[in-house]
């Protein structure tokens, strides 16, 4: 069943396609091309996943969660994305892309980037295969991740601060498209999630299944079964469309997708595009999204930088349609707490992405019961949070760290 | 309505090509844009083509963004595009160039039917490929709207018969692969995209991106059917310093466009150093 979506033009039910220039439809269909063949070719892939396991740490551990179990309600098992190269999911998608770019023969890649980690991860993928890179990044996102400006810097990659519209992530898209139209035969837009025109949702998604798929092997070794349920955070959708992919054709096995609740629904403050937007077009495919009246994009919040985009993949439009998975709005406090409590109860620090789909694990837990395991994508490690987790928690009085820092640098050049 | 393929045919038989002005609905204020229809309409714009402001135009250069800032922070509204429309559609035959989503919106058959109440010809469409475009092919035919869709030099063949079978009106021919704005100099590959459009399709072809002066206007007008100028005209409202400079800006550059394709060389045209 899986296999057979979406259907040749790209459609998930009536979400997907191509809502795109004329111009970009043929550079679509040759990238859907190179694709299919890669994937069929025994060659590319047995690269990608040599890549995969001695460049990326792959496959990631499933970890059994004692304590934070006892304090959820269920027994968790954590699919360490956070382990991985770049830590967090999102280098298997940019692998694959990069080496997929390779074989096309373009030698510059663009990307665009919110929180400044998928650019980070391209600028890394870039790096390592000599590519051209250039990141697009809202002038406002570089003001606020000015560390990740640097990482991606460092990386070899050019960060092209957008001035344009809202001066965030939905504008650096829209400056990468730009790009993209005009460069298009020298350049691959290494999209960094599973929504945009067809073919990028479903190759994201074919890029990222290997959560999915070596979770699904690694539960049959440890339980004897599947999980009674996996859960992932969603902003666009890549992890948890990764995460799901293994698991769609097994009935048994529920999903559930935790989006941005941000300062919750009622407040208008958030990124919970299915919960809470409206079916329409954005960024070349229909899904859920948020709109105004006139179906012009409204901003969203969410402390999660990496949540904060107001689409969704096209998938997962389908999934919520269909009733295959749930959606659910998770607060910022709500996934500040969880990250606190994973953080005391195992030792391990959570992207607040992830603490999302950690915080929607307790409801779970509850409607399920104590006997039920809920596998969770802990798709990315919480170091670039830090700031953002010292001053939720006022921790540590912030501008001390960044005085320090700079204090350091001009004391011990070295 | 009127299609807009009878006043490029009439140019045509006059041995010149059409003009087409373009300036975005409610920029910079609803009423503002009304009189600077009226500019394109003095001007001598064969056809006019009204922009629907959108919050996230991809096909659209910084000029073309700013003014869809300046509306929509202005305040502009769906409905105030058929205000505007029935304006110009009293002098002109005037299309509607949109952006897909906020048609979804409003109810494609709901817009289809305020267009046509407002006396507008037709849509350009430039994220809405024929493939994707079943609900509103149906709305325009049952009412003869004109359906303008894009090509461009990535454009193969079969997609190129494709698309010019499902436009009515003309067909919108991007010059170059990139975005609206203004170029240094005219695009290399539009003749021969102009020239492979012709050859599947009897309908009249236009050509549009990177258009901005009569230099430019005068050679598009060589080879194609319609000029279409957008960003020039913007830009000249821009920098204007009110709304009364903006109406004579626009006025002169369009009666200058409206010269060029004509082949007139009055007085000066200018270089193609504008941007």
């Amino acid at each position: 069943m899986t296999d057979l979506l979406p259907d040749a033009t790209g459609h998930f039910g009536r979400f997907g396609g191509r809502f795109m220039p004329e111009a970009l439809i043929a550079p679509l269909d040759e990238l859907e091309r190179y694709w299919r063949e890669a994937m069929a070719d025994e060659v590319f892939t047995g690269r990608l996943r040599r890549l995969m396991s001695e460049y990326a740490g792959l496959p990631s551990l499933l970890y059994d969660a004692d304590r934070f179990s006892e304090a959820v309600g269920a027994r968790v098992l954590l699919k360490r994305e956070d382990l991985n190269h770049t830590g967090a999911h999102k280098i298997r998608n940019v692998l694959g892309q990069a080496l997929l770019t390779q074989r096309m023969g373009k030698k510059r890649v663009i990307a665009e980037t919110g929180a400044g980690q998928h650019g980070v991860a391209t600028a890394t993928a870039c790096a390592y295969f000599g590519l051209e890179c250039v990141v697009y990044m809202g002038e406002v996102d570089t003001e606020r991740q000015a560390l990740n400006v640097a990482r991606m810097k460092m990386l070899g990659a050019e960060v092209v601060p957008v001035t344009t519209g809202s001066r965030t992530l939905k504008d650096a898209i829209n400056e990468a498209l730009r790009d993209w139209v005009a460069n298009v035969e020298s350049t691959h837009y290494l999209l960094g999630t599973a929504a945009g025109a067809h073919p990028f949702p479903a190759m994201v998604r074919d890029f990222t299944r290997g959560i999915g798929d070596e979770a699904r092997s690694q539960s049959l070794d440890l339980l004897g079964r599947l999980p009674d349920a996996a859960l992932a955070c969603v902003g666009g959708g890549s992890n948890a469309i990764g995460l799901f992919a293994a698991f769609i054709d097994d009935p048994d096995v529920r999903l559930y997708g935790f989006e941005a609740g941000g300062d919750g629904l009622d407040t208008g403050r958030h990124a919970a595009t299915i919960s809470a937007g409206e079916v329409g077009i954005l960024h070349g495919t229909r899904s859920f999204l948020l709109q105004d009246a006139d179906g012009q994009t409204v901003e969203s919040h969410s402390i999660s930088a990496g949540l904060d985009y107001p689409g969704v993949g096209p998938e997962h439009a389908w999934l919520a349609e269909t009733g295959r998975a749930s959606y659910r709005p998770i607060t910022d406090a709500q996934a500040m707490q969880a990250m606190v409590e994973l953080a005391k109860t195992e030792g391990i620090i959570a992207a607040i992405e992830s603490a999302h789909a950690l915080a929607g694990a307790y409801d779970v837990a509850q409607e399920l019961g104590p006997d039920a395991t809920l596998l969770v994508c802990l798709s990315g490690r919480g170091d670039k949070d830090m700031v953002t987790a010292a001053t939720w928690f006022d921790l540590v009085n912030v501008s001390d760290i960044v005085e320090d820092v700079v204090e350091d640098a001009v004391e011990d050049p070295s | 309505m009127t299609s807009v393929g009878p006043a490029i045919r009439a140019a045509r038989s006059q041995g010149r090509a059409a003009l087409v002005g373009y300036l975005p609905a409610g920029f910079p204020t609803v009423d503002g844009s009304i009189a600077l229809m009226g500019a394109l309409v003095d001007g001598g714009a064969d056809v006019v083509e009204v922009g629907l402001p959108y919050s996230d135009p991809v096909m659209d250069g910084p000029t073309v963004q700013a003014a869809a800032e300046t509306a929509l922070a202005a305040g502009s509204r769906t409905t105030d595009v058929f205000r505007v429309v029935e304006s110009a559609a009293e002098h002109v035959p005037t299309l509607v160039m949109t952006y897909w989503n906020p048609v979804e919106r409003y109810g494609v058959e709901r817009f289809a039917a305020h267009l046509a109440a407002a006396g507008g010809a037709g849509l350009i469409t430039p994220d809405l490929i024929p493939d994707e475009a079943a609900e509103w092919i149906a709305a325009a035919d049952s009412r003869s709207l004109d359906k303008v869709f894009l090509v461009a030099p990535s454009t193969g063949p079969e997609r190129l018969q494709l698309t010019a079978r499902h436009c009515r009106g003309f067909v919108y021919a991007t010059a170059v692969m990139g975005v609206t704005g203004a170029r240094a100099s005219t695009s290399s590959a539009a003749p021969e995209l102009v020239r492979r459009t012709r050859e599947v399709t009897d309908l009249p072809v236009g050509v549009g991106l990177g258009v901005s002066t009569g230099v430019q206007a005068a050679e598009v007008a060589a080879y194609a059917d319609a000029v279409i100028v957008g960003s020039a005209l913007v830009r000249a409202v821009l920098d204007a310093t009110d709304l009364a400079a903006a109406v004579m800006s626009v006025t002169s550059l369009t009666s200058e466009l409206a010269g060029a394709v004509r082949g007139e060389r009055r007085g000066e045209l200018r270089g193609p150093a504008r941007s």
